[in-house]
């Protein structure tokens, strides 16, 4: 079937309108139909990665239930119904209050849950002395393992340092 | 004269600076997410609160505190007309969104425009770095910097778990995206870019155009950049970009030179045509014209084309573009107009520097 708009290229969208019981039916391409601005449901008008995100967050087969609707951010106010249309949350205190359905989106979307990089100086002081010793002992494994024993007992001792920091 | 430095020139100050692997390698870009831990993010915040955020944003610069890393100067959006926010945005220096959507939205300034600090944005602080070809790691040290200043005087959101709390959950964690503008003609022409950049999507990359997210790859011009921002660390994420980028600067050259070796005269009429297009019509699109600068761009690195400067072509991308045209005749323009003084512009820009 040929685009009735412009009749060279063939029609892919098909419209159905009915309108006090008056049907009229349109069949045009995609080009055509972008001209007259008619809305093409799942087209790339307004398409953002906010629209796929809400996707996402939708796409949970336990979600189906009372829950996911009353789940609201105490802070701002903000439901997981609204967050799951906009795709983005309200104010910081939103990941704490929908936590709970949290990880199966980052998941989704990151491949992970947890926070592996920098930390901030003040507020995460004993974060990021945690993540220190951590990084330390991962290299203190491997460097033993290359059996490079002199500067293994230097990291050694700086570890001890920084527990004994932690602990007091 | 234009009222603010940034829209005198379309070439930014970092961009005339020589970067490595520039031949295929534009620009290395950071950008930074971070919100205040008291204050709603922008899309939910009161004008009073956005207000707050934007003041004491600006307070931290103001306050000189960054003065050691490029004497930044402040605007406000609301100070700005319409044509000179369409011009910071062609020059990547502010978001669309920025320029359209914020309330109380602010920009800091780095005199080289080598830094450029959005605030009200998505989040409350967005903070970017661009530096010249293929320098990744060290944007994300300068920017890493820049965040460290501002930690000491505002509380971020931060969380154990989940690190960084932003407005969109794809941000979340580390809050960094870290990009590569990539000039990729011979793996057009040789048609070798379909296969790599699928490949490049399934090691958690993105491809984007010029113009960022939503934007078509015009002009052969490719910007890669992270999409996972959780679960994996800021150098882990900036080794990742580096290897893949490299892997991908290697192939573009090897393709170049086989272009040369195999097609040279092929590739010299290409080259040669669409430099006399641009040196001579009086009519030009905004498409032809970025597929026209990048052949000539590529006969540039191919030693065809010794008497072009790089810095113009560099300089004509951001010139060429909507704001930038209408900015230079101090005017609205119509599409056709517009298609005309892109045309007279990139003329005596090619005749002047011969």
């Amino acid at each position: 079937m040929q685009c009735q708009e412009c009749g060279n290229r063939p029609a892919t969208l098909h419209f159905t309108k009915i309108v006090n019981g008056e049907k009229t039916e349109l069949h045009i391409c995609e080009f055509c139909a972008r001209e007259r601005g008619e809305l093409i449901p799942g087209t790339s008008s307004g398409f953002s990665i906010h629209n796929l995100l809400s996707g996402l967050i939708d796409f949970d087969p336990a979600s189906a239930g009372a829950k996911q609707q009353t789940l609201r951010c105490e802070m701002c106010g903000m439901t997981y119904a609204q967050f799951s249309k906009m795709g983005r949350f309200g104010c910081s205190h939103c990941y704490k209050h929908f936590a709970e359905r949290l990880d199966p989106l980052l998941k989704r979307v990151h491949g992970n849950t947890v926070h592996v990089g920098k930390v901030p100086k003040r507020v995460g002081g004993q974060v990021r002395m945690r993540r220190e010793i951590d990084k330390l002992k991962r290299e203190l494994q491997s460097r033993i393992e290359r059996e490079d024993f002199e500067s293994a007992a230097s990291l050694r001792d700086r570890i001890r340092d920084l527990e004994r920091e932690i602990g007091s | 004269m234009a009222k603010h430095k940034f829209a005198e020139h379309a070439l930014s100050p970092w961009m005339k600076k020589d970067g490595p692997e520039n031949d295929v390698v534009l620009s290395s870009r950071i950008r930074i997410a971070r919100n205040m831990r008291n204050y709603p993010f922008p899309l939910l915040a009161t004008a009073d609160q956005s207000q707050n955020t934007m003041e004491q944003l600006l307070s931290i610069a103001e306050s000189g505190r960054l003065n050691g890393l490029g004497e930044p100067a402040a605007y406000r959006l609301s100070e700005l007309t319409e044509l000179e926010k369409l011009v910071l945005v062609e020059k990547h220096l502010i978001s669309p969104a920025l320029a359209g959507e914020s309330r109380n939205g602010a920009l800091i300034l780095g005199r080289n425009e080598d830094i450029s600090i959005m605030i009200n944005e998505e989040d409350h602080l967005r903070i970017q770095c661009l530096y010249p070809g293929f320098q990744i790691r060290e944007a994300w040290e300068f920017a890493s910097k820049i965040d460290d200043i501002f930690e000491e005087s505002v509380d971020y959101a931060f969380d154990e778990k989940y690190g960084y709390l932003t407005s969109c959950p794809t941000n979340v964690g580390t809050g960094i995206r870290a990009s590569v503008m990539m000039h990729l003609p011979a793996l057009v022409l040789t048609g070798q870019i379909n296969r790599i950049l699928s490949a490049v999507t399934q090691v958690g990359l993105a491809v984007r155009g010029l113009y960022g997210e939503g934007s078509e790859a015009t002009g052969n011009l490719f910007q890669v950049s992270n999409q996972i921002t959780l679960g994996q660390s800021e150098s882990e994420i900036i080794d990742n970009l580096h290897a893949v980028a490299r892997q991908i600067i290697g192939h573009e050259q090897a393709a170049r030179e086989r272009l040369l070796k195999e097609s040279r005269t092929r590739v010299e009429d290409r080259v040669r045509r669409s430099y006399g297009i641009l040196s001579y019509a009086s009519i030009m699109d905004s498409k032809e014209a970025s597929q026209r600068l990048s052949d000539v761009r590529l006969g540039v690195h191919l030693g065809l084309l010794p008497e072009v400067n790089r810095d113009v072509l560099n300089e004509l991308i951001v010139l060429t573009q909507p704001g930038f045209l209408q900015q230079q005749s101090g005017e609205a323009l119509t599409p056709e107009q517009r298609d005309i003084a892109r045309a007279r512009i990139i003329r005596s820009r090619l005749a002047s520097q011969a």
